[in-house]
């Protein structure tokens, strides 16, 4: 496939960025996403040209590092996917692609496609734990039996790799569905009840004040999430909240 | 110098309580004037760090992701192993270890694979506790699997997202100590090397890589839990950012270098399907519990699926060959990784690789959706001659154990796994050789421990399936807590090590006119470029099968490599900015010497175990020979400049509670 690559060019946080077109040849469509910007980063070292910045690392779609708006959706327009399994496939020959970075003030450019998101990390220090020491000296894990509906549901809750696509594709901006994710983690297994207040209050605390917005029930966060992560969640973090607030 | 595993006296059973009961504490007001450096946050460095701040030392912990959370860690699918024999299927501590040394080939040490196999029962305790959602059977209680290598239960997962939910759990544990100010945490920071005062590792130069500032860090100790170096081959199952790095830079400071050519070549990988493949991706072993493999037994049946003329689903199942169950029998799909993968190598080379490339063979789920569908028609009251009905729930219980396995196969093959079978190949995964470590967890320069995949100790040979994520975990949590405190006891009235010292400023010189070189080469080559090279060489050459002649030609040929790199690699953009050329480069430019020491392990190891596998040492029906008498000992490398004139010490591996025997799984 040849196609027409339209990316989002910026040199750091402080100098303004633009849109920069590139034209690239035979694209296979068993590659990658991200393959395929390897290929046209290696024609622009041979060149002289200075590469493309993304974020990248597991690629295989768990560790949540790559990121990228592709043609106006987080990972590109596969459904349930991160951008490392996107593959060619889904493209045409002679297809114009817009790349993007994540766009949120949260989440200021480092560079070209790269963002900073250790705001994701900074609500997480605010509670996103169990307080329970390391020590070895805990009670047998069959002690505490937890039905496997709500073991399940904690699981489906905890699958949340933090990529922010939930953030970039949200017209507020709004983490509700990430910070959810993780107070219904919590909030479904008896080890995390003892906390629960203080966790939720913590966490939404810290995630308004990082610049995160509100949540307007659109819904577009749980379908472009790449892990179906379910709206279910903000209605128990909701719920969670306001049996903590009274 | 002579090494000396520490290893304590007394029966197996006994020596690491024993050891525990003895050693010097660190009293808490103490620990507060104690720094500790950790490099990578995965499950040993993230579990590490977490302890060792809540014990109450300073902890300034380094990771090159932009979280502790994207550790490669989280990508570890099938599960943990632990003694708890929940399943009373005859499970105990003793047989783990006995499995456990039994499944490395007979070339770990004894000592460390009891402890692991010890404190395994307390890493699910700990995992529940943080409320790590691992699987539960319908009473409440935890459900387990098997894996290969074993003939018990004792496999604790999540889905096949288990190293996900365990790295969560002890980045959790992390952020509760980051909030409370224990940890500081370094993200997006590489370590380049390791600062050594009075022959003691005292700090670390590390890039800032958003910046490119280079920094000084000092610390009483240093905790190196950086993973494996299978990106040495380039394509692995590894994280693309997976390096060599921070354990290499140790190894040239004075910390030998153990066993660099066990590396495990994992038998359950998608394929290879072309030149533009930047990694490989795994698909769990758990799956080898229900899938079987096999590849047609007629040649003009693989031509023809090879040709796209023939259907996996058109070959009767007398036609087809399960390698496996055929010459194995005890142990069928289970056996080992090792085993696994020549086996499926063997039937590639005879012609019967099934895609495109003759090199993939099948994992075939048809049978497991019958059974299980029959099962489920059973206990639901269904018809069970349903043909229909009964695929439809076998296909569910097998969705709900290996889905997002089955999808993530699904997105990059394009091809349903529910309805064809699988194809898979073996691929470079794990590296059970590292840095040469104590019983201390210690490297031979004091101060330096090194933790995890990092490590040479638990693994011997090969890595059963479910031990990596037990050993990170475990030297984290529940060994390095303990072991370090005798070291650092003799540190309390230190006091902080300063930064301006000669040793720190000799060292950032170091780093900076490597980055200077690197950055001013008028070269034409891409990094990329020298680090495929490198990794055809080492696959060919140094990959699931070696003989002399290809490891004496592989190490000429690495050195060569390297010599170019050094005059033709070009990396652009700037040094004091954020830049992903540069970072590769200094991590390439050390795969190219470990690679050559790799090649070099591999020729002097005149035997084949586990992941080692000599041409010149098999029986006559193909399978591994080893050679107890002259090498049951673990190869310690210590650097001399170049990576062909280290120079080899032996620990000498005694085995006085497990008898050597040759393994046998048929």
């Amino acid at each position: 496939m040849n196609l027409t690559l339209k990316i989002w060019r910026q040199k750091n946080a402080k100098e303004q960025g633009k849109i920069v077109e590139y034209k690239i040849n035979n694209v296979s469509p068993d590659m990658s996403f991200l393959e395929m910007l390897d290929v046209l980063n290696n024609e622009l070292i041979e060149k002289g040209d200075d590469p493309v910045a993304f974020d990248h690392d597991c690629r295989e779609g768990i560790c949540g590092m790559c990121s990228l708006f592709i043609n106006g959706q987080a990972h590109g327009p596969d459904r349930g996917v991160t951008t490392c399994q996107l593959h060619m496939r889904k493209f045409k020959d002679g297809d114009t692609i817009y790349i993007e970075p994540f766009r949120a003030k949260a989440f200021p450019v480092i560079k070209d496609l790269v963002v900073d998101r250790t705001a994701f990390d900074k609500i997480q220090h605010a509670g996103g734990f169990v307080s329970v020491n390391t020590s070895g000296n805990t009670q047998d894990a069959n002690a505490i039996p937890i039905p496997k509906h709500d073991a399940d549901k904690s699981f489906d809750a905890a699958t949340c790799i933090g990529c922010g696509a939930c953030v970039a594709t949200c017209k507020n901006s709004s983490a509700m569905l990430f910070v959810s994710a993780k107070v219904s983690q919590f909030a479904l297994l008896p080890q995390g009840k003892v906390e629960a207040a203080d966790r939720v209050m913590n966490m939404v605390a810290e995630m308004d004040a990082l610049g995160f917005g509100n949540c307007t029930n659109t819904g577009a966060c749980e379908v472009e999430c790449p892990k179906g992560i379910s709206l279910e969640n903000i209605a128990r973090m909701n719920r969670e909240y306001l049996k903590a607030a009274l | 110098m002579k090494l000396d595993s520490k290893i304590p006296q007394g029966p197996i059973d006994k020596k690491w309580s024993d050891y525990k009961n003895h050693i010097k504490l660190v009293n808490p007001a103490n620990k507060r004037n104690i720094d500790v450096i950790v490099v990578g946050t995965g499950l040993a460095g993230g579990s590490a760090a977490a302890t060792l701040a809540e014990l109450g030392y300073n902890v300034k912990a380094f990771c090159y992701q932009d979280s502790p959370r994207r550790a490669h860690s989280i990508a570890a699918q099938g599960g943990i192993n632990a003694a708890k024999n929940y399943q009373g299927d005859g499970d105990s501590i003793h047989r783990l270890f006995y499995d456990t040394v039994k499944g490395g080939d007979y070339r770990a040490r004894e000592a460390n694979v009891h402890r692991l196999s010890e404190v395994s029962a307390n890493i699910i305790d700990q995992c529940v506790a943080q409320g790590v959602p691992l699987a539960r059977e319908y009473g409440g209680l935890l459900d387990n699997r098997s894996f290969g290598g074993t003939q018990v239960s004792r496999t604790f997962y999540a889905k096949g997202q288990t190293g996900q939910q365990l790295l969560l759990g002890a980045y959790s544990a992390m952020n509760r100590q980051i909030g409370r100010g224990k940890i500081q945490m370094y993200n997006r920071h590489e370590m380049l090397d390791l600062v050594l005062v009075d022959g003691k590792a005292r700090g670390i130069i590390a890039r800032n890589l958003i910046n490119g500032e280079i920094e000084r860090h000092s610390g009483h100790a240093v905790v190196i839990a950086t993973g494996g170096y299978g990106n040495v081959f380039f394509l692995s199952t590894n994280a693309m950012g997976s390096n060599v790095t921070a354990a290499w830079k140790a190894h040239k400071r004075g910390a030998f270098f153990a066993n660099p050519c066990f590396t495990q070549i994992h038998p359950t990988c998608i394929p290879v399907t072309g030149d533009h493949q930047s990694k490989l991706t795994l698909m769990s072993e758990s799956l080898r519990n229900d899938g079987r493999i096999w590849v047609p037994k007629k040649m003009e049946d693989a031509v023809a699926i090879r040709e796209g003329k023939l259907k996996p689903t058109q070959i009767a199942e007398e036609d087809r060959d399960y390698y496996l169950e055929r010459r194995y029998p005890s142990f069928g799909n289970l056996v080992p990784r090792d085993v696994a993968s020549r086996a499926a190598k063997e039937r590639c080379d005879a012609g019967y690789g099934v895609n495109a490339t003759g090199e993939a063979v099948y994992l075939d789920f048809a049978s497991a959706i019958e059974r299980y569908g029959k099962e489920q028609a059973r206990i639901q009251h269904l018809n069970e001659n349903d043909a229909k009905l009964v695929y439809k729930l076998g296909r569910d219980v097998v969705e709900n154990k290996y889905g997002n396995l089955f999808q993530m196969y699904e997105k990059i093959v394009d091809e349903d796994p529910y309805t064809t079978p699988m194809m898979i190949y073996p691929a470079v995964h794990y590296t059970m050789g590292g840095v040469w470590v104590d019983y201390n967890l210690m490297s031979t320069i004091e101060g330096c421990y090194v933790i995890g995949e990092a490590n040479f100790s638990d693994h011997g040979a090969n890595r059963l399936g479910a031990s990596a994520l037990m050993q990170g975990l475990a030297d984290g949590y529940f060994v390095l807590p303990y072991t370090i405190g005798d070291y650092l006891a003799d540190d309390i009235r230190t006091g902080a090590i300063p930064t301006d010292l000669p040793e720190f400023v000799a060292a950032e010189k170091n780093v900076q006119d490597m980055i200077d070189h690197l950055m001013n080469n008028k070269g034409s080559h891409s990094v990329d470029y020298f680090h495929k090279k490198l990794g055809k060489i080492m696959w060919d050459k140094v990959g699931m099968a070696r003989n002399a002649q290809g490891l004496n030609e592989a190490m000429d040929e690495i050195a060569a490599l390297r010599e170019e790199f050094y005059k033709d690699v070009k990396v652009s953009g700037t040094a004091e900015s954020f830049n992903q050329e540069l970072e590769k480069a200094l991590r390439v430019a050390d795969f190219l010497e470990l690679g050559e020491l790799f090649a070099k392990d591999a020729l002097h190891r005149e035997e084949s175990c586990g992941g080692h596998f000599r041409e010149e040492h098999q029986t006559e029906e193909g399978e591994a020979q080893r050679d107890d008498e002259n090498f049951a000992y673990a190869a310690a490398w210590e650097y001399k400049g170049n990576p062909r004139d280290a120079v080899l010490h032996k620990e000498d591996l005694v085995y006085e509670n497990i008898k050597l025997v040759t393994r046998s799984y048929k």
